[in-house]
C-alpha cells in the first residue's frame, strides 16, 4: 500500500507510505486512480511516511490537478515533498502541457494537404535532378582541372582505391565466376545433349561469360562491396565534418574525395573483369571435361572457332562504363549525407540499389547498341 | 555517510601498456566529485570500468555496495537503471528526437503509459532548460548547448540518485558552461544527487565540486579543493598553480 485513505466529516484524509519512485510508478498510479476525491471537498495529505523521487512527485502533482480540478481544496499535514516542489516551479515557468499532441496530426484527406503534399514531392524530384547534374558538373570540372595537372591525380590514394576495390576483391570474384561457368555448362548439358549438341555448351558458356557474365556479375558484386563503402565512407566523413573541414582548408572534396574513387575503380573493374572472365572459360573448361568427358584440347579447338575477335573486347569494353557508374553513384549518395546516422544507411543502401540498376540498365543499352553494330 | 561508488585496487590496460595501478577512490552520497588528469591518463577508461561498459583486470568497483565486476550482463542492468550518465558530445540518438531520446531509457526499464512518458519527459526536459519546442526537434537540428542539456535529461530519465558527467562543459562557451555549472547544482542540490564528473574546465572544479581526484601515474590523489591547490606532486602542482589556475582560483577565493 503506498496510500492509505481515511473518510472525515468534510473530506478524505490520506497518508503516504513507502517508496514513490520511477520503479514502483505502475502500482502507485492503479492505487491513485481508485482514490479521485469525489464530492470530497477537503483532502488533507501527510507525505512525510513516504519518499520521493521525480516521477514519484510528478504522480502526486498530477493527483493533486486532479483534485484541484473536481474542486477540493489539498493540503498537507505534515511537510510536502520536496521535489513537488521543484515540478511546480518547474512547470511555473510556461506551459508545458500541450505540445505534445499538438504536433505531427496532418490531415491528409485535406485537398490543400494532398496537393501541397504533392508539390513538395514534385519540388524534391527537381531538386534531386539538380544536385545530380550539379554533381555531375563537378566531378567533370575536377578532371578537366586534374588532367592538366599531373600533381592532383593523387597516384597514392587511387593506388589504395584500386587495391581496396580490386585487389581484395579477386578471390570473391574468382569464386563467383567459378560458380557462374559451372552453372552455364551444367544447364547448357542438359538442354543440348536432347540435340546432340553437345559440343555447344563450349559457345555456350565462352561467349556467355565473355560477352556478359563476367563483366556484369563482377560489376554487381562490386557495387555491393565497394559502392556501399564509398557511400559509408563519404557519409561518415559528412557527419564528422570532414567534408566541410576539407573545404574550409580550400581543397575540394570532389577532387580528393570523388575523382580517386571514380578513377581507382575504372582501373580496377577492367582488371576483376579479366580474371573474372579467365576464371569462368577455365571452370568452363573443367566441367566439360569432367561431365561430359570432353578432352581438353577439344575445348580449347571449339572455344577458338566460337569466340570471334571482338567477343572479348565486347565484355571488358562495358567495364569501365560500369565502374563509372558505380563510383559516381556510390559517392554521389555519400555526399548528399547530412545530419543523421539513419541517412547514412538509407543512403548506403541507395547507392547500391542505385548502381545495380544503373549497371543492368547500361548493359541492356550496351546489348542494343552491339546488335545494331552487329558485333 | 556511505560511499556509493568506491573502487579498490583497480588495474587496467591495454597489451602492456598499464593504465591504472592499484587505483582507489570514494565518493561519498550527495558530493560532488571531479576527475582530473592529463591526455592519456585513463580518465575515460575509469569512467567505462565505474560504468561497467568494460571489465578491469584486477580490482573491485562497488556502487552502492554491489561489487560490479563480477555481476552477470543480466544483473548490470539493473545497476545500470541507477545511475544516469551524459557522454562527452552528448552522444544522442540522431535518428530519435529529444523528447523520445528523453523517453527511451523509460520505455526500456519502466512500465509507464503513454501521457506519462510524454509529461515526465517534458517536465524532465523543462527541469534542464529545453522547452516543448526543442522537444519535437531531433540532435542534428540542436546547438552544442542544448545538446549538453538534451543528454542531461536523457540521464535523468530514470530519475537516478548517481549522475556521470563526462566533459560536461567542454565546448561550451564560458556562459553556456556556466549556466551549465549551475545547472547542475542546483539539480544536485534539489534532486539530492550524487555526481561524478570528468573535466578540464577549472570554473567548473572550482565552481561546482566538492572534491576532487586527479589521476597520476595510474593513481589517484583524492582531496578537498582546497587542499588540491597545495598539493606538492609536480603534475598537480602545475595544474593547479598554472597561469590560468591562479586567475581561477583568485576568483573563486580557493
Amino acid at each position: 500500500m503506498y496510500c492509505v485513505a481515511r473518510q472525515q466529516a468534510d473530506g478524505i484524509e490520506l497518508a503516504l507510505h513507502g517508496e514513490w519512485r520511477a520503479a514502483t510508478f505502475g502500482a502507485i498510479q492503479a492505487e491513485l486512480a481508485v482514490l479521485l476525491p469525489a464530492g470530497a471537498r477537503r483532502l488533507r495529505i501527510d507525505a512525510t511516511g513516504a519518499r520521493f523521487d521525480l516521477s514519484g512527485a510528478w504522480l502526486l502533482h498530477d493527483y493533486l490537478a486532479a483534485a484541484a480540478a473536481a474542486g477540493a481544496q489539498a493540503e498537507f499535514t505534515g511537510a510536502p515533498p520536496p521535489p513537488l516542489a521543484l515540478i511546480g516551479r518547474t512547470l511555473s515557468d510556461g506551459q508545458v502541457e500541450r505540445s505534445a499532441d499538438a504536433a505531427g496530426q496532418t490531415v491528409w484527406l485535406d485537398p490543400a494537404v494532398a496537393v501541397e503534399g504533392l508539390g513538395r514531392i514534385a519540388v524534391g524530384v527537381w531538386r534531386l535532378i539538380e544536385s545530380l547534374l550539379e554533381f555531375l558538373g563537378r566531378v567533370s570540372f575536377a578532371f578537366g582541372r586534374a588532367s592538366t595537372h599531373l600533381r592532383r591525380w593523387r597516384p597514392t590514394s587511387i593506388a589504395r582505391h584500386v587495391y581496396d576495390t580490386g585487389i581484395t576483391a579477386i578471390p570473391i570474384v574468382a569464386l563467383i565466376a567459378f560458380l557462374i561457368a559451372v552453372i552455364l555448362a551444367y544447364m547448357g548439358a542438359q538442354q543440348l545433349r536432347k540435340f546432340g549438341a553437345d559440343i555447344y555448351v563450349v559457345d555456350l558458356v565462352t561467349v556467355g561469360v565473355l560477352r556478359e557474365l563476367g563483366v556484369l556479375l563482377t560489376a554487381i558484386i562490386v557495387a555491393g562491396r565497394s559502392g556501399s563503402a564509398f557511400a559509408a565512407e563519404i557519409g561518415a566523413m559528412r557527419l564528422n565534418e570532414e567534408v566541410d573541414a576539407l573545404r574550409a582548408i580550400g581543397v575540394d572534396p570532389i577532387e580528393v574525395l570523388v575523382l580517386p574513387r571514380v578513377i581507382g575503380l575504372v582501373i580496377a573493374l577492367p582488371l576483376l573483369t579479366v580474371i573474372a572472365d579467365a576464371i569462368g572459360l577455365a571452370g568452363g573448361g573443367l566441367l566439360c571435361h569432367t561431365l561430359l568427358g570432353m578432352p581438353m584440347a577439344q575445348f580449347l579447338n571449339r572455344a577458338d572457332e566460337a569466340i570471334a575477335s571482338t567477343t572479348f573486347w565486347v565484355g571488358l569494353i562495358k567495364a569501365p562504363v560500369f565502374a563509372l557508374l558505380i563510383a559516381l553513384s556510390g559517392t554521389w549518395c555519400g555526399l548528399r549525407v547530412r545530419g543523421s546516422s539513419r541517412d547514412l544507411g538509407r543512403l548506403t543502401t541507395l547507392a547500391v540499389v542505385q548502381a545495380i540498376f544503373f549497371v543492368i540498365f547500361a548493359d541492356a543499352l550496351f546489348a542494343v547498341l552491339f546488335m545494331e553494330l552487329d558485333i | 555517510m556511505a560511499a556509493i561508488v568506491e573502487v579498490r585496487g583497480l588495474v587496467n590496460g591495454f597489451g602492456r601498456q598499464i593504465v591504472h595501478r592499484d587505483l582507489g577512490m570514494s565518493v561519498e552520497e550527495g558530493e560532488v566529485f571531479g576527475i582530473v588528469g592529463g591526455s592519456g591518463s585513463g580518465k575515460s577508461v575509469l569512467l567505462r570500468t565505474i560504468l561497467g561498459l568494460q571489465r578491469p583486470r584486477a580490482g573491485t568497483v562497488l556502487l552502492g555496495g554491489r561489487d560490479i565486476t563480477r555481476m552477470s550482463n543480466a544483473e548490470l542492468r539493473s545497476v545500470k537503471a541507477g545511475y544516469g550518465v551524459t557522454f562527452q558530445h552528448g552522444a544522442l540518438f540522431t535518428s530519435l528526437t529529444v523528447l523520445q531520446n528523453v523517453q527511451l531509457p523509460m520505455i526500456e526499464h519502466l512500465q509507464l503509459p503513454r501521457r506519462a512518458l510524454d509529461e515526465l519527459a517534458l517536465l524532465k526536459l523543462r527541469l534542464v532548460g529545453l522547452g516543448p519546442d526543442a522537444a519535437g526537434k531531433y540532435p542534428a537540428q540542436l546547438s552544442g548547448g542544448m545538446v549538453k542539456r538534451a543528454a542531461l535529461a536523457r540521464a535523468l530519465a530514470l530519475d537516478p540518485r548517481l549522475l556521470f558527467l563526462d566533459e560536461p562543459t567542454s565546448g561550451l562557451d564560458p556562459i553556456g558552461a556556466q549556466a551549465f555549472d549551475e545547472l547542475v547544482v542546483y539539480l544536485q542540490r534539489e534532486l539530492q544527487l550524487t555526481v561524478v564528473m570528468i573535466t578540464h574546465d577549472l570554473d567548473t572544479l572550482f565552481g561546482t565540486c566538492t572534491r576532487v581526484g586527479v589521476l597520476v601515474e595510474g593513481r589517484m590523489v583524492t582531496d578537498t579543493m582546497a587542499g588540491i591547490v597545495h598539493n606538492p606532486q609536480p603534475w598537480i602542482h602545475a595544474y593547479f598553480q598554472g597561469q590560468r589556475a591562479l586567475r581561477r582560483g583568485d576568483q573563486h577565493g580557493a
